[in-house]
């Protein structure tokens, strides 16, 4: 029974992340293009209830940030200035979910742009970009993970169920995949691909070699439930009755591998979405300007933004929750998936 | 004896199929190394022609993959055409360093994995044990990237350790001592963020396996017979949770050099990583080649170690081959 509530918490805490992030428009307040190169590397504004004399407001707002005297980048608060955050505000066009055009922000100021997790170098904001990234990083990882399992689903099932030479070709073919490690597989197979090309190619060409990746993992688990269900009495019997291979394979047999399916994923999605972000860091993923939460970081391989602009790792810590949901959810399918007591030892997230 | 021998045998195949693979791929990517040159007007037509022939990319296929295991045999791993040189002296160069990186790094994680987890599965549900299971979880949610970005973040601000690199710019002038201090220091913060990186993983197997162990009659039995908890638990229940463990070790030598290709890039070891990542960016395929095969042999020979580690520790894999 504990079991089940859990997979609901962290199900529910999965779908409330992915919709900020597919929602992206109505949550971020600017679009995440979008520069202002008079305030390139501001620090983050923090929202503020009690102003300067101590007073306090209901209504959270920000101060704008000025020059410090006798510097030319470093910022501070400048505390005449403050701006209320206005939450349903009006501003830059988008297409909710890709589709409904609409204007309408979750929050915004009036005659000023607010940074909450600062700027960066062409005075884009971090916080829209970082947003906007999740949905090219979730979407790589998710795609990804259902190429993966979709490969590994349909040579685990034809390795185990026809057995003999195809079982052999396949499960050497899966070894030599286990066999490297899985960056350096990652890098070999975009090393052959092109490199300078368009965003859009660039990000399927990227779910197409991570899903490429991983297959063989899911093909073992998958053979191995196989293997087992097709000697059961069921399957034997439906065989009796004259049931083709097909159908005994779609009807009886695969279902049988939802749940080492849906375990996988729930580890593989967010191995892949590092994956991405991997690539993305190295330049070697989807190019700017167009953020991913890969390139977003890849600012701190400058010296001088580690050095100067901290604020730039912000975008790392919040991926922190996205990687929580998907391990509470993949250790609480296992614990769902064994009866027995050591089942309760989980292991987490396996490689 | 001739399970050793079997093993061998596999191995070799796995790194000849790599090769092969990693060749066939190579051959079907658009762009090779001379295209940048093609785009250049003060570059005739025919010297790039004569540079693709005089580098053979003109042949066929198969000749193309002979001629490259010929020069295999002979030690050079094919041409690096943005160093101009042999692909493996440059290589052994480079991954003399990642060694260094990934092994005291493999050895100070399991170092610390094994006594976490024996430590962790002897009080299975108290409050340490759900401690360290926390401690574990924070650890493996943190995103590799994220956690070598943070580090490095904290060397910068806090100037405890160097923030990238080998050595020091004077390094050649250090006396001996003082050497093998600088490499330390650097060595340091990429060892760190490695172990982190795979230590959760390893601290919660191990655990969950002794844990499996300590249950069985025999331990029970031992306990009767008033065996020393140390004894207990190191002499008889480790090894019989070794299995899985070993196993374990030779698929943690993989996630240990996925982790350190990103480690050394991002903290500028000179490893085979940078040297990758430029030779994919400059389209250099026999460096990438030999990168691939460099960490397909590790961690083959990784595996190859657990193998033989696996022949010494559990009796039954001993007799099955010497009945068969």
């Amino acid at each position: 029974m504990r079991g089940r509530t859990s997979l609901a918490k962290w199900l529910i805490v999965l779908v409330v992340l992915h919709g900020i992030v597919a929602c992206a428009g109505f949550f971020a307040p600017y679009d995440p293009v979008e520069q202002a190169r008079g305030s390139p590397y501001l620090p983050p504004m923090r929202p503020h209830l009690v102003d300067k004399n101590g007073h306090f407001h209901v209504r959270p707002f920000v101060y704008l940030m000025k020059l410090q005297e006798g510097s030319f980048d470093q910022y501070e608060e400048d505390k005449s200035q403050a701006k209320l955050l206005r939450f349903f505000v009006s501003g830059a066009r988008y297409r909710l979910l890709g589709l409904l055009p609409c204007r309408i922000h979750l929050f915004g100021a009036e005659n000023a742009r607010i940074y909450l997790l600062g700027s960066d170098a062409f005075g884009r904001d971090q916080f829209s970009r970082l947003v906007f990234g999740g949905q090219v990083s979730l979407l790589a990882g998710l795609l990804g993970a259902g190429i993966t399992l979709l490969i590994g689903l349909c040579l685990g099932a034809a390795a185990g169920y026809y057995g003999g030479w195809i079982d052999d070709l396949l499960m050497r073919f899966a070894e030599l995949f286990l066999a490297l490690p899985w960056l350096y597989l990652l890098f070999a197979l975009r090393a052959f691909l092109p490199l300078a090309i368009s965003p859009i190619k660039a990000f399927f060409l990227i779910i197409v070699v991570i899903g490429a990746v991983g297959w063989a993992r899911p093909a073992r688990l998958v053979r191995a439930v196989v293997l087992s269900t097709k000697e059961r009495d069921f399957v034997r019997a439906a065989r009796g009755f004259g049931a083709t291979d097909l159908y005994l394979l779609r009807r009886h047999i695969l279902p049988e591998t939802a749940s080492v399916l849906l375990t996988q994923a729930a580890i593989l999605v967010p191995q892949f979405v590092l994956a991405e972000m991997t690539l993305s860091f190295l330049g070697l993923g989807v190019p700017e300007p167009v953020p991913t939460w890969g390139n977003l970081l890849s600012n701190l391989q400058q010296y001088s933004v580690l050095v100067s602009y901290w604020w730039m790792y912000l975008p790392a810590l919040a991926m922190v929750p996205f990687f929580l949901g998907y391990l509470g959810l993949a250790s609480s399918l296992q614990e769902r998936g064994k009866t027995h007591k050591i089942a309760k030892r989980s292991l987490g997230s396996l490689p | 004896m001739r399970y050793l021998l079997r093993r061998l045998g596999h191995a070799f195949f796995l790194l000849s199929s790599v090769s092969i693979l990693t060749f066939l791929f190579a051959a079907l990517a658009p762009g090779n190394y001379f295209d940048e040159m093609r785009l250049n007007p003060q570059i005739a037509p025919e010297t790039v022609a004569a540079l693709r022939a005089q580098y053979q990319l003109d042949r066929p296929l198969p000749v193309r993959y002979v001629s490259w295991l010929n020069s295999v045999i002979h030690g050079e791993m094919g041409f690096s055409f943005a160093y101009n040189s042999a692909v493996a002296p440059l290589l052994i160069a480079r991954a003399r360093n990642t060694l260094l990186l990934t092994i005291t790094a493999t050895l100070l994680a399991w170092g610390i994995a094994l006594p976490l987890g024996v430590w962790s599965a002897e009080r299975l549900e108290c409050w340490p044990d759900r401690l360290l299971s926390w401690g574990t979880a924070a650890l493996l949610v943190i995103p590799d990237l994220g956690l070598v970005l943070g580090l490095l973040v904290l060397a910068v601000k806090t100037n405890w350790f160097p923030a990238g690199g080998m050595a020091a710019v004077d390094f050649e002038d250090l006396s001996p001592v003082h050497k093998i201090r600088d490499l330390a220091l650097h060595m340091t913060l990429p060892v760190v963020a490695l172990v982190l990186s795979v230590l959760p993983l390893l601290v919660r197997h191990v655990r969950a396996a002794v844990a499996d162990v300590l249950q069985a009659p025999f331990l029970l039995a031992a306990r009767g017979h008033g065996i020393s908890r140390r004894t207990l638990l190191y002499r008889y229940a480790l090894p019989a949770a070794a299995n899985p463990l070993i196993s374990l070790f030779g698929f943690s030598i993989g996630g240990l050099l996925s982790g350190s290709l990103l480690i050394e890039v991002v903290m500028s070891w000179p490893g085979v990583g940078p040297l990758l990542l430029e030779a994919i960016l400059g389209r250099d395929i026999f460096v990438v080649i030999g990168g691939v095969l460099f960490s397909t042999l590790f961690l083959v020979g990784g595996n190859f170690l657990a193998d033989m580690l696996l022949y010494w520790v559990d009796p039954r894999i001993r007799t099955e081959r010497s009945r068969a």
